[in-house]
């Protein structure tokens, strides 16, 4: 997507006037700049003027039953994601040796088996801690074209992944009472960071996320997602002090809350 | 080689004695103060061993348990890492066996596993009551027949390390104690398993081995966690410095 194009949909006025269903931040900005506010507004971009009556979710429990909870929603983007790119055609079979598709038919199994494994954690569709899927619009609202552009389509590939491992890295927490649980989750964790790898380089980047960086060719809308990654100092170890800044801050990944990840989230839910 | 450490005898009584004042809340006394009658017989008797903290027991040292141990343990496994991959950046051949890509890749590794191995090191040595004889110390390494200069020979070895080191720390997570380690050893995790799957997608590019069915399970998308004793085996295949990790399961 042409990042200029993008960012200048923005400055339309009646865009501004609409009633945005990212309520929140369009009062977090208030008055100040608004077309530049806009343009940094993590994802949130056309979400504001397209989505007025989003069934968002919201943030669960610092529990372990809601960390499941939330993984089974990000699973749930992340399956009917692939699912349906998979059924578009949209990405090539036949280049790179097919690997392209080999790449995303492998992921898609994954997250398709995620989603299973975490319903059956949380006690079957019928328990009580069960949530449901809910519906997803990755256009969101016409923004994207991620189904009939391949490079649309790889891009919010990566920001997905990215977000995934940041997210349940930030679950780990809620889940030290129950070790079994949380060892789950690493085994779906450490999935993900694979799989974050292998679509990053597909798009000819790094597999690791240098400083704070979202990458060539990434919409500036996806900066959320790597929002606080360049972190240089562990534990009061300065991770930079060796090899630089960059090398400092790939080795380690970071963090997201759960209400940052619920705001990513919440743009492609409708 | 250059790195072999002979790890020395520490008089057993006197490490004793030391964690005694330690647990008694008299550290600060000194470790020159010698307590009247506080004998090893007496510390064997009325002080249960703390196998929590690492160091040297019968002349071997070992990694000790909860989260000291489980950082060690890490440690461990990022020094291997760490001298690894030094080694096959530093090789005579580096330049011509490797294309590009793989050179930036292998690059990054080495500063990657140095960083983790060298955080590590500064952790425990500002975590561990009394570092000086609680931290593990430099491991010697001795990789038999394996070729720096061959590709084959680092890739395959590579995959081997960073497979190892995912299941390891997704093993690990469940004996951490405290919730700043955990993520700590979370954060590190993931990066083990990106170098995983870039690797894996070196030796076989154009597939689906980045995470391929002999890691990730069919049937629950799962990546592998392994116990500590079902890790150093493998990797003390490398290691010729003899310790152990007999209160980790």
């Amino acid at each position: 997507m042409n990042i200029l194009k993008f960012i200048e949909t923005f400055t339309d006025d009646s865009l501004m006037r609409s009633t945005g269903s990212r309520r929140d931040s369009f009062n977090q900005f208030g008055n100040i700049g608004k077309t530049l506010a806009y343009a940094s507004i993590p994802f949130g971009l056309s979400a504001m003027a397209n989505k007025a009556f989003a069934k968002d979710i919201t943030a669960t429990p610092a529990t372990p039953i809601g960390a499941l909870q939330f993984a089974l929603t990000l699973e749930y983007l992340e399956n009917e994601f692939y699912a349906m790119a998979l059924d578009s055609g949209v990405i090539p079979a036949s280049e790179n040796g097919g690997r392209d598709l080999k790449v995303f038919q492998q992921i898609a199994a994954h997250e398709s088996s995620h989603v299973k494994f975490l319903i059956a954690g949380l006690g079957g569709s019928g328990s009580a801690n069960f949530v449901a899927k809910p519906t997803f619009d990755f256009t969101v609202g016409g923004t994207f074209n991620p189904f009939g552009d391949y490079q649309t389509f790889l891009a919010l590939a990566q920001a997905f992944e990215d977000t995934g491992v940041r997210a349940y890295k930030g679950q780990a927490g809620n889940l030290i009472t129950t070790p079994d649980l949380l060892t789950a989750a690493l085994q779906i964790h450490s999935v993900e960071a694979r799989h974050a790898s292998e679509v990053r380089r597909l798009r000819g980047l790094k597999g690791w996320i240098s400083n704070d960086e979202r990458g060539a060719g990434m919409p500036a809308a996806t900066q959320a997602v790597y929002a606080g990654e360049g972190v240089t100092v562990q534990a009061g170890f300065n991770t930079a002090a060796a090899f630089g800044a960059a090398a400092g801050s790939e080795a380690y990944d970071e963090p997201l809350t759960t209400q940052q990840v619920v705001d990513i989230a919440n743009l492609f839910i409708v | 080689m250059k790195n072999e450490v002979k790890i020395h005898e520490v008089d057993p009584s006197l490490n004793n004695r030391r964690s005694f004042l330690k647990l008694s809340g008299l550290a600060l006394a000194g470790a020159g103060l010698v307590i009247a009658g506080c004998s090893n017989n007496d510390d064997d008797n009325n002080q249960p061993e703390d196998t929590s903290l690492p160091g040297v027991r019968n002349g071997v040292f070992d990694l000790g348990s909860g989260d000291f141990g489980v950082l060690t343990y890490a440690y461990a496994l990022e020094q291997l890492e760490a001298d690894f991959y030094t080694k096959v950046v530093n090789a005579t051949n580096f330049n011509s066996a490797f294309n590009d890509i793989e050179r930036q890749i292998l690059t990054d590794l080495y500063h990657h596993e140095v960083i983790h191995r060298d955080f590590f090191k500064a952790a425990l040595s500002g975590a561990l009551p009394n570092p000086s004889s609680q931290l593990l110390p430099t491991l010697a390494f001795n990789y038999g027949s394996l070729n720096f200069n061959s590709r084959t020979d680092v890739l395959a070895t590579a995959k081997a390390l960073e497979d190892t080191g995912v299941a390891a720390y997704n093993g690990a997570g469940k004996l951490i104690k405290s919730a700043d380690y955990l993520l700590l050893a979370g954060k590190i995790v993931s990066v083990e398993a990106r170098h995983a799957a870039a690797i894996r997608s070196l030796i076989n590019p154009n597939s689906k081995d980045f995470a391929g069915d002999d890691i990730i399970s069919t049937s629950t998308g799962l990546d592998v966690a392994k116990d500590p004793s079902k890790i150093l085996p493998i990797a003390g295949g490398f290691i010729t410095t003899k310790f152990t990790a007999k209160y980790l399961p």
